[in-house]
Parts: structure tokens; sequence; C-alpha cells
């Protein structure tokens, strides 16, 4: 008898919980009861169609657009081109060296962000130093026993992610370097760093992406020239330096002016101030920005497809255009999309851990 | 002794041990490197320019520029000089970066509010509006609104139309335009000369309020001072505005106004994805109000939307003006991405050009100059805003 009154009372209290729950937040009031059901009643009228042409009309197997449903979406398209979206033109005998470098990435960056992970600064190093030139051997070959794959045949995926990497660590690089520059005591250094920072703020990403495609073969001399990927990653590291040297000088601020002079009271030098007390603690507080940076850097390698080189959207955009595949652009973009949402919003909420992980061990 | 002694006096006085030296040598090694720097580029790009047979200098700005616009405010055509298709590509720049603030303001400030809202669902929707288009790149959604909806509308012989005056079809939107006649001037200067007299009975009406305690503001006062004088003056010189209707002729519409579908996509992409940013600024300025202000205002009876109207934003602007400015800055450096669709904006232009002279140099100078010079405006007139909405701290 006890037994049914006790089992009976949580269910009831849970019931009315949910009830007060949903007063409170979606009927609080005349006027907001009236919005929740127009805005339940619109975001039905505009999901219903959705889901009908993203999945119960969609076509999920065939071999061309003849394949597909009129009135659905033809997910043909990304399952036959896949392949090119990820690898771009890269042979498909040699594809192995791609993955295989996408595995050695992985693992190396799984090992830096797992926070328990031991000899993390050897890996950092690693990543820092080795990585790149074995990667390079192995995306590019020509030496050691692979054959060459000239970079116009990178594309797609690979490509997009391979010129975001080069550009976040050039560009951290630099940046820290910059606003060094201009928190200097010296003014021609101050006056360099700030004059950089500040033209490249004021000018748009294409236009500088141009002067690498356009005019950066015309400042080497005669006979030298940088393959278009080298000088698209040349554009991207330069654009994104000054916004990181924004972005880490605003961390530089918030460190208090003690640490410098108690750095100083020590005897240490510049550098051993800055690598050992200073930038510690302002790439600490600079995080939120340096991590918004990554953030647009990543979106924005898009733009690369204004000076001819067909990465992710590139490649997809070149697709939907082939007279066999026409009119698949939604397809596409949302395949586009998604993969960005992932790694934009992903590397989001990474940040804001990080950020309170950090804020909790002060 | 005398040999380490002196041994240690020249380290000492070795000149990179001394400070002032240091920076002085620093500073000297810097200045001479990039110099250095600077001439070998200078001295390549003359030598490449030379064999490529490449003219140098602005004079290419007087020729005749050859390729067509599909918009434009001013009169344009192939004919026309350079100078002049910067001018229509500075203009086009100038007329999207102006609709896209304007439109991502509002859109920032509703959903900005909504994400605090204390409806659930309205909190959700402007949420997920936020994190989902902030995490996309702008350009692939200005290709969305392009290629995948402007793109799949219909011909214009089956155009949508609401009442056969505004058309919707794949070669834009088409609207009535209209046509000042003569004494059209009239009107406006009325209009402009009553908002006068009314803001003048205002300050009357305040300062007698604050005089005599006296609240008999009435709002069919200041709308007849307004309203009487211009309907009269409009009707006197004869309604002299005439619209042109949007018609089918074979193909295509001709006459009102229209609107290409480049500027559309541009438009709506540059607001709706520059709105997810401001939103984030203004939830961020509402959220640093302190809440004892939100408590005093609704215990002064005032509602929910006097709050936030009266109390709540202007104090929350203050915060907010800093962000919005990068992001109206922002939002013209990205209307550069019209390119990619082909709308006749600066970055537009200036690629066509270049493609045209070769004059690489010359043509990203002026484009980077002309793009400094609007950010350098803007910046300078939120400032001016900042100035205005700062509170005085007590």
């Amino acid at each position: 008898m006890a037994g049914i009154v006790f089992e009976g009372k949580p269910q009831q209290a849970m019931a009315g919980r949910a009830f007060a729950w949903v007063r409170a937040n979606l009927f609080g009031s005349p006027f907001d009861a009236t919005l929740t059901m127009v805005t339940a009643l619109l975001l039905a009228s505009a999901l219903v169609p959705l889901i009908d042409w993203a999945i119960i009309n969609a076509t999920w197997s065939g071999e061309s657009r003849e394949d597909c449903a009129p009135d659905g979406a033809c997910w043909v398209f990304l399952r036959v081109r896949f392949g090119q979206f990820i690898y771009g033109f890269y042979p498909e005998p040699e594809r192995w060296r791609v993955n295989l470098t996408a595995a050695l990435l992985a693992a190396n960056a799984g090992w830096l962000l797992w926070p328990r992970a031991p000899g993390k600064a050897y890996v950092a190093l690693f990543a820092l130093t080795g990585f790149p030139l074995l990667a390079y051997w192995l995306l590019a070959g020509g030496f050691l026993g692979l054959t060459y794959v000239e970079s116009a045949k990178w594309g797609g995926l690979v490509l997009t992610i391979t010129v975001a990497l080069a550009g976040i660590v050039i560009a951290i690089l630099l940046g820290v370097l910059l606003a060094l520059g201009r928190r200097s005591t010296l003014p021609a250094l101050r006056l360099v760093a700030t004059a950089y920072i500040e033209f490249i703020r004021a000018v748009p990403l294409i236009t500088i992406l141009f002067m690498a495609s356009v005019m950066l073969p015309l400042f080497l001399p005669e006979g030298v020239s940088l393959s278009k990927v080298l000088r698209a990653m040349i554009g991207t590291a330069l654009f994104w330096s000054a916004y990181m040297a924004e972005a880490v000088r605003g961390g530089l601020q918030s460190v208090p002016r003690g640490q410098y002079e108690a750095g100083q009271a020590i005897g240490l030098s510049y550098w051993k101030m800055m690598a050992l007390i200073i930038l510690p603690q302002a790439l600490k507080a600079a995080l939120p920005g340096i991590m918004n940076t990554i953030i647009s850097l990543v979106k924005d390698t898009t733009l690369l497809l204004l000076i001819g080189i067909f990465e992710l959207l590139g490649i997809i955009q070149a697709a939907a255009s082939d007279p066999q595949w026409l009119g698949n652009y939604v397809e596409g973009y949302v395949f586009v999309a998604a993969i960005f949402f992932v790694f934009c919003f992903g590397m989001s909420i990474y940040s804001q851990r990080l950020e309170r992980k950090l804020d909790a061990g002060r | 002794m005398a040999v380490t002694g002196g041994d240690a006096m020249t380290r000492i006085s070795a000149p990179w041990r001394d400070p002032a030296k240091r920076a002085f040598l620093l500073q000297g090694l810097v200045v001479v490197v990039l110099g250095a720097f600077v001439l070998w580029i200078a001295n390549n790009a003359v030598s490449n320019l030379a064999r490529l047979d490449i003219a140098s200098g602005y004079g290419f700005l007087d020729q005749r520029a050859g390729f067509g616009v599909p918009t434009s405010l001013i009169a344009y055509s192939p004919e026309a000089t350079y100078l002049r298709a910067f001018a229509v590509g500075i203009l086009n720049t100038l007329l999207v970066s102006a609709l896209g603030i304007v439109a991502a303001t509002l859109i920032g400030f509703v959903v900005g509010v909504a994400r605090l809202s204390s409806n659930w669902l309205i909190r959700t929707i402007a949420t997920a509006y936020v994190e989902g288009l902030r995490n996309i790149p702008l350009l692939l959604q200005i290709f969305f609104w392009y290629f995948a909806v402007l793109g799949a509308l219909p011909q214009p012989r089956r155009a949508f139309s609401i009442a056969d005056t505004v058309f919707l079809s794949n070669r834009g939107l088409f609207l009535p335009a209209p046509m000042p006649q003569d004494l059209f001037w009239v009107t406006p200067v009325v209009l402009g000369l009553s908002a006068v007299a009314c803001l003048l009975y205002s300050r009357w009406t305040r300062g007698r309020r604050e005089r005599e305690g006296r609240f008999d503001w009435l709002g069919w006062i200041p709308f007849t001072i307004v309203a009487v004088p211009t309907l009269v003056s409009w009707l006197i010189t004869g309604a002299p505005l005439e619209w042109s209707m949007p018609h089918l002729q074979g193909f295509r519409f001709a006459g009102g106004l229209s609107i290409v579908p480049e500027l559309v996509a541009l438009w709506f992409a540059l607001s709706i994805y520059t709105g997810t940013f401001i939103a984030e600024a203004v939830r961020g300025g509402i959220l640093a109000v302190d809440k004892g202000q939100t408590d005093a205002a609704r215990a002064l009876g005032l509602t929910r939307g006097q709050t936030l109207r009266l109390v709540v934003i202007p104090q929350a602007l203050r915060v907010i003006v800093p962000p919005l400015t990068n992001q109206y800055l922002s939002l013209t450096k990205n209307s550069s991405l019209g390119a990619a669709i082909g709308f006749p904006e600066l970055m537009n232009v200036s690629g066509t050009v270049l493609n045209q002279t070769g004059q690489a140099v010359e043509v990203l100078a002026l484009t980077m100059a002309v793009y400094g010079t609007i950010c350098l405006v803007i910046a300078a007139s939120m400032n001016a805003v900042n100035r205005a909405v700062h509170i005085e701290e007590r």
C-alpha cells in the first residue's frame, strides 16, 4: 500500500514540474503563448518540406543524375564525386599517402588535445618541425622513392586543411612577433609592426590574395617561381598574422606591469622574460581572440577559389556546374556547410572549455 | 691583473652590452634589412615589368574600358573610361555596404534580444540561427543565395508577381520606379520645414514640462504640424510623381526599377551572416547591464518593452558600439566577395581591369587605397557615435 503511494508521488511531481516549465518557458503570458504558437506553426511549415526533400523524397543510391527523383535531394551526387571532393585531382593509386598524412596529423592533434597525455612538449616540437617536412615529403614527393605529385593536382578538403594548417601555424608565429614589435620600446620596430598591422586590417582578404597570386611573381627575380598553392599559403598567412597580432596584443596588455618588472629585476634578458614569464600568461589571456581568428581563417580558405584554387567549395562549385550534374548546388553546399560547421563549431566549443579550464587554474 | 681588468672593461663597453647602443643597432639593422628587401622587390618588379612589356603609371584610367556591367548607379557603357568603371564599382560597394549595414543591424538587434527571451522556442531558434550561420563560410552563403535560391526562380515569363506591380524572377526583382515630375521638389522642402516646426514645438513642450511639471504632449498636434502642410503642398503642385511600371517585353522586363540577383544575393548573405555577429555583440552588451537596473525599472512599473527600450539598451549601447564598429568594417570589406558572383562592386571591377591592362601594382594599390579610405570613414563616424552614447561615470 505504502509503495503505491510513494510510487505515484514522484511521477506526479515530475509531470507537475514539466507542466510548470512549459508554462513558464512557452506560455508565460498571452503574448508569449501567441508567439509560441505562431513560431511553432512557421517552423513546422518550413521543416516539413525540408525533411521531405532531404530524407523522404531523396535518392541515396544510383550512378547518375537520371537515377534521382525530381523533387528530392540527389545525394548520389556526393557519393559518386566523394573521392574528388576529398582528394581533389590527386592520382588515385597515390591517395594512401594523403591518408597516411591525415592519420599522422590526427595522432599528433589527438595527443596534444588529450588533457592528460605525457610528453606534450616533444610532440608539439615534432608537430611544428618534423611533421611539416614529413607531410611535404608524403604529399608532394619527388624524392626518397615517392613519385612527384604537383600541387596543381591537390584539391578538395585535403587542400583546405593543408592551407588552413600552414596558415594557422605561420600566422601565430608571425602574429606573436608583430604583437611584440607593436608593444616594443624601440620606435622603429613599433612603427614597422603598427604600419603592417593597420594596413592589412584596412583591406579585404581578396586584395591580399590577388596580391599574392598576381603581384608576388612580379616581385621575384626572373626564373624563380612559386606554385599557386604556396602563394596562396603565403597570402593567407600574411593576412591573418595581422589579426593574430591584435589578439596577442590584447593578451599582452592584460599582463600586469609588475610581471615585466619582476622579470627584469631577476636579470632575465628580453627574450627570456617574454618566453618564460610574459607570453605564457599573455597567450592564455589571448586564447579566445586567437581561436576566433583561427575560425575566421578556416572559413575564409574558401576565398582561394577566387584565385583559381580548387579547395573544397571550389571543387563542389565546379562539379555542380558540370553539365552531368547541373543544378545540384544545394546538395553540394549542404556537404560543405556541414564540414565547416563541424570544424568551426567544434573549435569554438573546445576553446570555451579550455578557457574555463585555464580560468579555474588561476 | 691589469690585463684581465682591461679585458673586463672592453667587454662592458662593447656596443651590444649597452642597452641604448644595442637598441640603436637593432633598429638600424631592421631598417637596413627592410630597406634592402623593398629595394630588391622594386628592382625585380621593374625588370619583370620591362621584360613583360607592361606599362606603368595611372595613364590607363583615361582609356576606354570596353566591358559592360549588369548594374550601375551612374550612366555607364563599355565606351566609358576605366576611371568611370572604378566609380561604378566604388558606388556599388558603398550601396551594398550601406544596405547590408542597415539590415544586419536590424537582424542583429532583434536576434540578440531574442536570444535572451523568456520564451524557450524563440531563444532556441535565435541560438540555432547564430551558432549555425556564423560557422558557415560567407562565400558559401553568397553562392547558396545566388545559385541555389535566386538561380532556381522561374524565368521572367513565369515570374512571381504581387498584383502585377512587383515581379520576382531569375533575372532579379522588379519594382515600380518613382519618376519625379516638375515641382516635385516642393513637397520634400515643405516636409523638411514642417519637421523643423515639429521639433521646435517638442522643445517648447519639454521646456514647459520641466518648468511647470505639466505633461500635455498631444500626439495629434505634431502629426498635424507635419502632415497638413505636406499634404496640401502635394495636392497644390498636382501630385507630381508618376510611377514607371515593370512589364514583360519579349523574354525580359522593361521599365520600372530592376534589382539584379547579384545584388540581392550579396545583400542577403552579408546581412544574415554579419547579423549573427551583431546579435552576439548585442547579447553581450545587454548581459553587461546590471540586473538591478532591470529590477528597478520593473519596480517603477515600466513594462518589459519599456524597460528594454528606455533603461537597458541605452546602457548596453556603450558596450555594443565598439564590436558593432568592427562588424560594420568587416561587412564592408566582405562586400568584396561580390566579385565571386559577378556583382560589379570595386573588387569585381578592379579584377576585370587588372586582367585587361595587366597593371597589377597600380590597380591593386588603387583598390586597397579606396577600401582603406572607406574603412577610415566608417571607423571615424562610429567613434563619434561611441562618444555620443558614452555615459559619464559618476
